[in-house]
């Protein structure tokens, strides 16, 4: 068990598929931009490929495809009201991004994209980012009035004030950091319960296979619910920037 | 003590922080399923909320096991 290709972490590790160099900065496209572009590809073929009939009365591809939008829709409007809807593209995007990842990561050996975290940070600060800049576009400096909770007596302001603002610069980290210790985590503990399958043999092994199946189903649920908390989530984030309800 | 052994007790003591993400997390889900139990009707409006609580109360722990990946692998 101690080779380096079979420690748990060997599965995260990124490799050069096409070296690339721009100036000294490193473009190579990695097994992660590959899966990226499988994921990207397959979502686009399965949406343009269930839409291409455009029934009246649709199909079973169809139908996936109607309400998986509906669904994100509803989610929108639900928790972004109607002003929200103009980022409606967006979310879907994301969030089915996130979640053909998440369940393409699943299959073995293959690369869990999410499970890194500098690409969840990266989506993650996007956002906030976005929010941000929404936040002051619709509500200009009135937007820092976010910081300031109605209803608190003035002389907890000192105290509530600084934690506001944290908890707000603190969003792209939780944001990002929950979805990547799931995915990371979760496919480590396959990782290792999948050693002990093979440690303990045709005799043992039977114990923590049934465990492994188990934890996959699982697996699957926490990646759905993952990809549906980040992009509920963003929703928030987006709620908040649009009505400030503070 | 070794560096090396610091940092591995180091990193097992960070981790101890998903102990309140646990007791967290099953707060949440019992209560929202009492909750639901006691007036069924309004159980599926309130799942959303489920969710971000979920979500809020596992953030926290996962700091910490953050900070134990930062020191095994930092």
């Amino acid at each position: 068990m101690a080779a380096e290709h079979e420690s748990p972490m060997h599965q995260f590790e990124i490799q050069r598929l096409i070296p690339l160099k721009l100036r000294g900065i490193d473009i190579s496209f990695t097994n992660s931009s590959l899966f990226m572009v499988i994921a990207v590809a397959l979502i686009t073929l399965f949406l343009l490929y269930a839409m291409s009939g455009r029934k009246m009365v649709p199909g079973r591809t169809q139908s996936i495809a109607e309400m998986a939008y509906e669904f994100i829709h509803k989610l929108v409007q639900d928790s972004a009201g109607k002003e929200g809807l103009r980022f409606f593209p967006f979310v879907f995007t994301l969030f089915f991004f996130i979640l053909v990842l998440n369940l393409i990561g699943l299959i073995p050996y293959t690369f869990t994209v999410t499970s890194h975290i500098i690409v969840t940070f990266a989506m993650a600060l996007f956002i906030f980012a976005l929010v941000t800049l929404v936040g002051f576009w619709m509500h200009g400096l009135g937007y820092l009035k976010l910081f300031i909770p109605s209803g608190v007596p003035i002389w907890l302001m000192p105290v509530i004030i600084p934690i506001e603002v944290i908890s707000y610069f603190i969003r792209p980290i939780s944001h990002s950091v929950r979805l990547f210790a799931n995915m990371m985590a979760g496919h480590t503990m396959l990782k290792v319960f999948g050693g002990f399958v093979v440690g303990l043999g045709a005799l043992g092994g039977w114990a923590p296979l049934g465990f492994m199946v188990a934890f996959t189903g699982l697996e699957v649920v926490v990646a759905v619910l993952q990809a549906f908390i980040f992009a509920l989530l963003t929703c928030i984030y987006l709620n908040d920037a649009i009505h400030m309800h503070h | 003590m070794e560096l090396q052994a610091a940092k591995m007790i180091g990193a097992g003591l960070a981790c101890s922080a998903l102990i309140g993400a646990g007791i967290g997390i099953g707060h949440i889900f019992g209560n929202y399923l009492s909750g639901a139990l006691r007036n069924p009707s309004a159980a599926a409006g309130q799942f959303t909320n489920l969710l971000i609580g979920f979500a809020l109360a596992e953030a926290t722990g996962l700091f910490g096991l953050l900070i134990a990946l930062i020191i095994l692998f930092g």
